[in-house]
């Protein structure tokens, strides 16, 4: 069943399962909602540093620059996933979509070896503001991206023991859409957070 | 005894817990749920709670539940209240000490708001706008069930607060930095904190269900401006809540990382910063007051046509006011606190921000009056709470233009000023609105209306007393007497007042007394809705039977004006609803499922092993809630199907049937 040009995908033809995309975009206006909340408390909190360190004296560009190319070709990779979907081929789908969760593992375990890093040196969030709204702020993203991890295992295992079905194949678009989103906001804390933080 | 028993029961059981009423309480509580044990076994009614409530995900049912949850809490919220107001009846009076007084005056806000009027309206909503558009459920059924069971757990884990552990103390928003470890141990703050969240998740699945619910299962030619104006109310109620909810869920969640894990986002030390909190709170709690009273405005909407015999008189004016008020709801929240040092530039924006929402409002309120202006008024129960919400509402809505003018404000604030406002508009405004749909829809949820001349005593009950219990209140402000004073000296002239307001207190729990002596009186002596239709109604909801069957429209209506039943009743097409036998097709509903009461309980069991700081118990119910939504999200298999001459039969025996 090759998607001809042009034509709607399957997961848009289903008005069930075009009803659900509209629900998840939606819920993702909401999120969008909690992270301006919270970068809000960050823009507010981060000079206020108390006894602890400026964002300047633990930021470490380094790590930070290879989360992002990692977290931005994962969006790729989830892009390809579901080209694949859309073209039928269930392999290639499956595949892209575990090299996206590899990456995406890869960039929560990179997070958190900066985070025990911080700790380790002593800098907890019962230090300053500062620090909680930065743990709090990051680690809210980084606890999305792990979700997202586990949805996209479920997914994995429901593509290759049910297939290309419509419902899967409106997961897979939900997923990539989660995905594409959390990058966007990964882009907005590498520049508010990690960019104006070692430029100050 | 070993240690860790004792360390156990002291810390389950605080000297707070322990008062004479509070046992008192608990025992009343323990014999009534071993009752309602001891019927649902002797009369072998589990399987059908179980089949039948528990896992439904029928948005009619789930209606109802959600309409009975908020009586409940309706009572709950009351009897706070006469308590308060029986401690305030005379001068130097300590019927509660100062710490159970607070408890009991955070439990009533937080109660009444988030456990009674929200899931009130979620319940109107959940029984009348899918009957509205002409849908045949919401457009996510399970969802709907899991936003009830949130709210549900949610408010069970608020309530066990008062006799487990101790309720909260810090008001129903809960600022810090009293909120905070420092200055508040113990445990009833993180009942408020987990609760809140719990059920703010649900009211966020509710907002994102009604929206896309109205916006993609309209019937066909049902175009936005053909709505019914509840259905319009629903939907900017649903868009305030996706935008208002979040930001509560920071403050929540930040309070929470301070007091549970060390954080300083609130705290005094470590530059903390509390107003902070008061800025997110009111973020969202602005918006929240217009998520309580949209819906009102709805109802009233509804019932002033309905029982006026006209159409609604300016229905694009009404739209666009709505959305008015829905934009500039975002813009007022700093009016909540003027008096911390915001600066007179800032003020005065958000001041006039504030008047300018009495415009659209006004415009509201005309149109209602216009709209039974030269109309047939019937003077039915729902219309009395109508025509009592008018003056009520004007009053409060003019003591909040006072409130807005900031130089005034400085000396209204935290005053009994502002609670007789604040009563004025959300009890004179979303609780009678609530009764009023209450009354109007009641017939279409059950099949049998409520007595209506015991409706109209509660109404006079309910009003008197209102009016009694509120103006005072302005007054004492005027005087002097700030909100939550536990107790007040004599010599102050404060006694009088505070006399009448209790007394007028009490007249409204009498009035809730005879609603509930209603409900149950017309229970035992129905008077069937035989045609569906009681009060010759003119939306699409009234073409159905009472109660309307599972799949609701065996065939789904096209619409072609606005009062879409009432226009096939004036040309004589009523027959237009009803099928012929070749017209029958299979009908989908979504199956029943135990997914959304799972995924709350397990919520609910991590959200207790949160509060006490029991990491095993939060992490187990943590996995509860993967597991369940693991479980949840492999089904795929959601629907069954009804098979055409199962329909045909339901159809026939509800007499909808060409012969």
């Amino acid at each position: 069943m090759n998607n001809p040009i042009g034509a709607l995908p399957a997961e848009f033809e289903n008005t069930h399962e075009g009803v659900k995309i509209l629900g998840f975009w939606v819920f993702l206006a909401t999120d969008v909602m909690l992270f301006a909340s919270l970068f809000a408390v960050y823009v507010v909190y981060r000079s206020r540093v108390a006894l602890g360190p400026t964002p300047a004296q633990i930021f470490r560009l380094g790590p930070v620059l290879a989360e992002t190319l990692i977290l931005l070709t994962s969006s790729f990779t989830v892009s390809l996933s579901l080209y694949a979907a859309r073209t039928s081929h269930l392999k290639a789908a499956i595949a892209w979509l575990v090299v996206t969760l590899v990456l995406g593992a890869t960039f929560v375990s990179l997070e958190i070896h900066e985070f025990v890093t911080d700790v380790l040196a002593g800098h907890t969030w019962h230090q300053s503001a500062f620090l909680s709204s930065f743990f709090t702020l990051v680690g809210t993203h980084g606890s999305h991206v792990t979700f997202g991890i586990g949805w996209a295992i479920l997914l994995t295992l429901e593509l290759a023991f049910r297939g290309l079905t419509v419902a899967n194949r409106r997961k897979l678009f939900s997923f990539a859409l989660y995905w594409h989103f959390l990058d966007i906001v990964w882009i907005f804390l590498f520049s508010v957070v990690y960019l104006a933080g070692v430029m100050t | 005894m070993h240690s860790w028993l004792i360390h156990l029961i002291k810390l389950l059981f605080p000297p707070q817990v322990l008062l004479p009423d509070i046992i008192g309480i608990d025992i009343g509580l323990t014999l009534s749920a071993l009752a309602i044990v001891v019927y649902l076994t002797k009369t072998h009614r589990w399987g059908w709670l179980w089949k039948e409530w528990l896992t439904t995900v029928d948005h009619k049912r789930i209606g109802i539940m959600y309409i009975i949850a908020a009586l409940i809490m309706l009572f709950r919220g009351g009897v706070d209240a006469l308590m308060l107001r029986s401690q305030l009846i005379v001068p130097n009076a300590h019927f509660m000490g100062a710490q159970q007084y607070d408890e009991v005056f955070t439990t009533h806000g937080t109660v009444m708001i988030f456990f009674m009027a929200m899931p009130f309206f979620f319940g109107l909503f959940n029984v009348a706008v899918p009957l509205m558009i002409g849908a045949r459920d919401v457009a996510f059924p399970r969802l709907n069930a899991i936003s009830f069971w949130l709210f549900a757990f949610g408010a069970a884990l608020f309530n066990i607060s008062f006799s487990i552990g101790g309720s909260p103390s810090a008001g129903w928003f809960s600022y810090p930095p009293y909120s905070e470890l420092q200055f508040n141990p113990g445990v009833g703050e993180n009942y408020y904190l987990l609760a809140l969240q719990v059920s703010g998740i649900g009211s966020i699945a509710t907002g994102i269900n009604f929206l896309v619910t109205i916006l993609k299962l309209r019937a066909p030619g049902m175009t936005l401006m053909k709505m019914p104006l509840f259905v319009w109310s629903a939907l900017v109620t649903s868009t305030l809540i996706l935008f208002a909810f979040p930001p509560l869920t920071v403050a929540l969640g930040l309070t929470m990382l301070d007091r549970l894990f060390g954080a300083s986002f609130f705290t005094l030390g470590r530059e903390g910063m509390p107003m902070m909190y008061a800025n997110l709170f009111w973020i969202f709690g602005h918006p929240e007051v217009y998520i309580l009273i949209m819906p009102a405005f709805g109802i009233f909407s509804e019932v002033v046509p309905t029982f006026s015999r006209k159409p609604l008189f300016g229905y694009e004016a009404m739209v666009i006011s709505l959305l008015a008020i829905t934009f500039l709801s975002y813009g007022v929240w700093v009016h909540h606190f003027f008096e911390m040092g915001a600066g007179p530039g800032v003020n005065v924006f958000f001041g006039l921000s504030t008047m300018l929402i009495a415009i659209p409002t006004g415009v509201k309120m005309f149109n209602w009056i216009f709209t039974m202006w030269g109309g047939r008024i019937r003077l039915t129960v729902p219309m009395l709470w109508q025509l009592g919400f008018i003056p009520t509402f004007v009053v409060g809505g003019a003591s909040g233009v006072m409130l807005a003018a900031v130089a005034a404000d400085y000396q209204y604030h935290n005053s009994y000023f502002v609670i007789a406002h604040f009563h004025n508009v959300i009890v004179g405004g979303t609780v009678f609105g609530l009764l009023s749909g209450l009354y109007y829809w009641w017939p279409k949820m059950f099949g049998w209306k409520l007595n209506e001349r015991q409706g109209r005593w509660a109404f006079a009950f309910f009003f008197t007393g209102f009016w009694l219990t509120f103006m005072p209140q302005y007054f004492l402000g005027f005087e002097g007497m700030t909100r939550r004073m536990a107790s007040y000296p004599a010599g102050l002239g404060w006694g009088g007042l505070n006399a009448m307001s209790t007394i007028g207190a009490f007249i409204m729990g009498i009035g809730f007394v005879i609603l509930v002596y209603n409900i149950a009186w017309s229970r035992l002596h129905p008077e069937w809705d035989t045609t569906g239709d009681p009060w010759d109604g003119r939306t699409l909801e009234w073409s159905l039977p009472s109660p309307a069957p599972a799949y609701n429209f065996a065939r789904i209506p096209e619409v072609h004006e606005r009062d879409a039943w009432w226009s096939l009743k004036q040309a004589g097409k009523t027959d237009a609803v009803k099928l012929s036998p070749d017209q029958v097709e299979p009908i989908h509903i979504p199956k029943n499922t135990p997914m959304p009461i799972l995924l709350a309980a397990s919520f609910f069991v991590g959200s207790l092993g949160m509060v006490f700081s029991w990491h095993w118990m939060a992490i187990l119910g943590g996995l509860g809630v993967v597991a369940s939504l693991a479980w949840g999200s492999i089904q795929d298999d959601t629907d069954r199907e009804l098979d055409p001459a199962s329909v045909l039969n339901t159809e026939k025996r509800l007499g909808r049937v060409h012969p």
